[in-house]
């Protein structure tokens, strides 16, 4: 029967010693243990956490650094397209100008050539009255009188003859 | 390789050492030819003593006398070595009883001749095991704490790791599971109450000196601890657990002319600890007296003859190694049930509508 009556200083030792385990383990034992690894698994999921968002940028980086290399290859492209359709129009419009400049001093040379034949035909015309009417004087001295009216006759003349030759 | 060589050794050594100590005091025991009162080796282990008795080589006990505290009203405060009251012998009128009520407890008589017990705080050989018991876990346990300051922010390995292993397991699984929400007000109490069972009852599961002390097998250590639990758990009991113990919720005609539910219910808010405390420590009581029993099988066979002794011998030693397997065992079992159940009994009484 003495096995199943608590025996008093047991008893009293034991809710000593158990009192003891208790007030000291819940202050300074088990909360600081849990606390600890508490914090633990806290700064694992965080650095997890932060390593996957880091991964994420990193990702997204990427992406936009290919994207702006694409850009920028694209944008090379055109201005290289551009830049040869430039050079082409300025070899085109060069080209033109340099006919139109050929053609508009061709055309000057040919006006000068004109006017320069017309003026010269003009001259040996005048000449070639003066001189006629000079020969007509001394060939009709007598019979002809050096008026405007035989001038005009000798004129008259003349074009027909330079007409009938040109 | 080395390692396993010289766990092996140690091994060897362990069972040479067993063995001559067996034969030894088996020579001893059969050359005095007395019969094996195995009731009184069992009993006498089972329950407290004043001296804490580890063997005896030949004929000479040793034993490490332990010290008494006690105190009457007639002759005050005593305190001397229990090797003063070493068979039979008396001291200031103290004496350990014989066969009274009292039987194996120190006595004393009283102004009007009566035995009397005094206020008696020895301490005994449980008393001593439960000091140490509870030194060895507070230094783990403070130990593994501070382990924590030293090394902010890292993970522990070895035995500091086993601790906070079974710390988070105890606290997660068995704790927060069964408590819920606000758990963290008693997780201190069930992981105190959890590791000092564990130690005591492991400590309980060495057989040489400074374990082997039935401490959880003694009904005073349960009853303490169930007392904790009952507190824990009535103290915070909700108004719907209380609700639930004096107006259940079943037909009226159970409740309201004789209250035969509500008193069921009264009756099981003493029950659940109880079970608790006898629980426990029929369970390590059992396991300290089967493992006597089976190595007292080997003493009692002594007188039948070299080859049944033998035989009984080796059996004994297997059994005995078996079982001590199963305390093992049973030692975390009993401590991890009687947490668990705890923690329910609590969490039961913080139910909501």
């Amino acid at each position: 029967m003495s096995l199943l009556t608590p025996d008093s200083g047991l008893l009293f030792w034991m809710i000593l010693s158990f009192g003891i385990v208790l007030v000291v383990l819940s202050k300074y034992g088990f909360p600081v243990i849990i606390k600890a690894v508490e914090q633990r698994k806290a700064y694992i999921e965080g650095a997890l956490d932060s390593a996957r968002k880091a991964n994420e940028q990193l990702a997204n980086l990427k992406a936009e650094g290919e994207t702006i290399i694409a850009q920028a290859k694209e944008q090379q492209n055109a201005i290289l397209k551009e830049a040869m359709m430039t050079k082409e129009q300025i070899i085109a419009e060069a080209r033109q100008k340099a006919a139109d400049e050929t053609r508009k001093q061709l055309e000057e040379a040919t006006r000068r050539i004109r006017e320069e034949k017309e003026k010269a035909i003009r001259e040996v015309r005048a000449e070639i009255t003066d001189l006629s009417v000079a020969i007509a004087e001394k060939v009709m001295k007598e019979s002809l009188n050096n008026d405007d009216k035989q001038k005009q006759v000798i004129d008259k003349l003349l074009d027909e003859v330079s007409f009938s030759k040109s | 390789m080395n390692k396993m060589n010289r766990f092996r050794n140690k091994y060897g050594a362990w069972l040479l050492a067993m063995l001559m100590g067996f034969f030894s005091f088996n020579g001893a025991k059969a050359a005095s030819s007395e019969e094996v009162d195995v009731q009184n080796i069992v009993f006498s282990h089972i329950q407290d003593s004043y001296t804490w008795h580890i063997t005896e080589w030949g004929e000479t006990e040793i034993a490490i006398p332990l010290p008494v505290i006690v105190w009457s009203e007639d002759k005050g405060l005593d305190i001397f070595l229990s090797s003063q009251l070493h068979e039979g012998q008396t001291y200031h009128g103290y004496q350990i009883a014989e066969e009274c009520d009292y039987a194996g407890k120190i006595v004393t008589q009283n102004a009007k001749g009566e035995w009397v017990r005094p206020v008696d705080l020895s301490l005994t050989k449980d008393v001593c095991a439960l000091l140490l018991a509870t030194a060895l876990l507070l230094g783990i346990i403070l130990k593994t704490a501070s382990w924590y300051k030293k090394h902010p922010g890292k993970a522990p390995g070895g035995f500091v790791g086993m601790i906070e292993a079974t710390v988070m397991y105890i606290e997660e699984e068995v704790i927060a599971k069964s408590i819920g929400e606000d758990y963290r007000k008693f997780s201190s109490y069930l992981q105190a109450v959890f590791f000092f069972i564990l130690i005591n009852n492991l400590l309980g599961v060495i057989p040489i000196f400074p374990g082997g002390a039935n401490v959880t097998g003694n009904i005073a250590v349960t009853f303490v601890l169930a007392v904790c639990t009952f507190i824990a758990t009535n103290l915070f009991g909700t108004k719907a657990y209380w609700r639930d113990i004096f107006w259940p919720r079943v037909p009226i005609f159970l409740k309201l002319p004789i209250p035969i539910m509500p008193f069921v219910e009264f009756f099981g808010v003493f029950t659940k600890p109880f079970a608790l405390m006898i629980r426990l420590f029929a369970n390590i009581m059992a396991g300290h007296t089967i493992i006597l029993a089976l190595t007292c099988l080997i003493f009692i066979t002594a007188s039948m003859g070299v080859i049944v002794n033998s035989g009984m011998t080796i059996v004994s030693v297997l059994f005995c190694i078996f079982m001590n397997c199963l305390e093992l065992f049973v030692a975390c079992l009993q401590a991890y049930i009687f947490t668990l159940l705890s923690a329910n009994y609590i969490g039961l009484a913080k139910v909501k509508d």
